[in-house]
This record gives C-alpha cells, structure tokens and sequence, in this order.
C-alpha cells in the first residue's frame, strides 16, 4: 500500500479508524480479541444454561420436603461441588462483562471503535472479580469440609 | 427535443407484503434488555448466597424459606427465573440455528429448548407461589426460627 504518497486520495477508512491494516480486515467478529470473546461469550453462555436448568429443579425440591432439600443442598457444599461454583461464577463473571461490552458496541456510537480496549477491560474486572470471590469460596469450602471432618 | 420513453417495467406492480413482527430483532433486543437487569440480579443473588455471611455453607431449607417468606425475595428470584431462563432459552436457540444444520435435527432441538423452558418456567413459579415455610412434614430441627413451634 502506498500509504506515503502525495496525499491525493482521502485516507481510507481503517486509517481513520486507528486501526492496522490487519489480515483480516475490517471485521469485528473474525479474528483476534472480536471473534475469542465471542467464542468464550457462547462457552460460558452454554454451560450457564446447563447449570440454570439443574438449578431449577433441585431448588423446587424445598417444595417436596425440608429433609429432602437439605439431602441435596448438602451436596452443593462438597470441595467439589465447591469448585463448580467457583467455576461457575468465572463463567458468569465473564458472561456479564462481556455482555455490556456487547450493549456498549451494539448502543454507544463510538462502542465498535473501542471494542478492543473494553475488551482489556473486561478482562481486567474478570480477573479483579475473580480475585475477590476466589478466597471466599475457598475458605467455605475448607471450613465445611473441616466441619464436617470434626463430626465424624 | 426528443421525447424520452420510459421502458415498461419488467415485473408487473406488487402490493407491498403486509408487515410483519421482526421476531429476531424483538430477540436481539430482549437479550440485551434482560443482560442489564439480569448483571443486577445475579451479582446479587451470588452475593446474598455465595459471599454474605457463611456462603454456601447457610444454605438450607430454613436459609430458603427465611428468603421466600419476604415479598422481596420472591420478586427477585421471580424476575431471575423469567428473566435467566429465557435470555438463556433464547442463546441456546441462537446457536442451535448456527451449527444444526440438519433440518429435522434443529426443529428436534429448538422443540426441546421450548417445551423444557415451559416445563420449568411453570414448575418454578409454581414453587416460588406455592411454597410453605412451615410445612407440616418438616423433620425436627430443618425449619425457620419463625415458624410456630410444634
């Protein structure tokens, strides 16, 4: 590309944009950190959807009997149950950021300019918001098993 | 001064199709919508269950019913319910359209995305408006403070 020559023609539009001409130009969805987002966007998003419908049928059991709810909410306190939800807030931390990333891109005039740096910053949050429940989770985890260690 | 001609037209006119309800923009639209209510309601669900006081360890039936005996709580998890279920509903849709491409398959898939959305969209307000704090088949020792006691 000439980019250097006189400038007779208008500059095109990705050099307005500040954005490199890249491989695959000019897409947001295709590609570096539109597409990868959009990928872990539908992963978290299904695994969400999956845990919802669990979810749903095992609190509907308080309608059966308080003996019974408590049968099963005993097993959401197991280390590895324990780790799912760990796991299952990642997703769902991801999942919200990224979703007003989305609204932003799709609402803010100038969203789809700055879709990579909210990129960044999502990440960014997810992993503040990661640090911040992590420890929590852990230490309920540790101290229901020890409870349930001193019991016995 | 010539006179110009005007080629006739080569189909003949149509009435405009009747309008009609753009649904995957209605979809698009409520994903977005619900996504914002939806950050709200789960943060703070998570909060109230995972991380205030002992997290998942106070969950129990008392923890349950000491929440849904406030009308707060059974809005909240009322919106939540609806809320989730569809937006996730709706996902699922989305991506059943994207990768199933076999046309019997997909129809297969996208009739049991919907019928299990009905199924637990009636199951769980059913349980949300019909539940009893103090039931009479508690175990000893498995109900809330506020229940009359035995």
């Amino acid at each position: 590309m000439p980019e250097n020559s006189a400038g007779t023609l208008a500059p095109p539009p990705a050099a307005k944009l500040n954005i490199k001409p890249p491989r695959i130009a000019g897409t947001l969805y295709r590609g570096r950190e539109g597409m990868w987002s959009w990928v872990l966007h539908r992963i978290t998003g299904i695994a969400i959807y999956f845990f919802l419908l669990v979810h749903i049928l095992d609190t509907s059991i308080v309608r059966i009997s308080p003996q019974a709810y408590n049968g099963v909410i005993e097993q959401y306190k197991t280390p590895i149950m324990g780790l799912g939800e760990l796991a299952l807030v990642i997703a769902i931390g991801y999942h919200a950021l990224n979703g007003l990333r989305i609204i932003l891109i799709d609402f803010w005039s100038v969203g789809a300019r700055h879709q990579r740096l909210m990129f960044v910053i999502v990440i960014l949050l997810w992993i503040v918001l990661i640090a911040g429940f992590a420890p929590t989770q852990i230490h309920n985890i540790i101290l229901e098993a020890q409870g349930h260690a001193s019991a016995s | 001064m010539t006179t110009e001609t005007i080629p006739a037209p080569r189909s003949a006119y149509t009435p405009p199709k009747k309008r009609r309800v753009n649904w995957e923009k209605w979809g698009w639209l409520y994903m977005r919508i619900s996504g914002l209510f939806l950050v709200v309601l789960i943060f703070g669900h998570l909060f109230v269950n995972l991380v205030a006081g002992n997290g998942v360890r106070a969950i129990d039936f008392a923890f349950v019913a000491g929440k849904l005996a406030d009308p707060f709580w059974v809005v909240w998890d009322t919106l939540l319910l609806w809320l989730a279920l569809i937006h996730g509903a709706n996902g699922m849709r989305t991506i059943t359209n994207d990768y199933a491409h076999n046309r019997t398959l997909r129809r297969l898939i996208l009739l049991a995305i919907l019928v299990s959305t009905v199924i637990l969209l009636v199951l769980g307000t059913l349980v949300i408006y019909t539940f009893d704090p103090c039931p009479a088949n508690a175990a000893a020792g498995t109900l809330p403070s506020f229940c009359p006691v035995k």
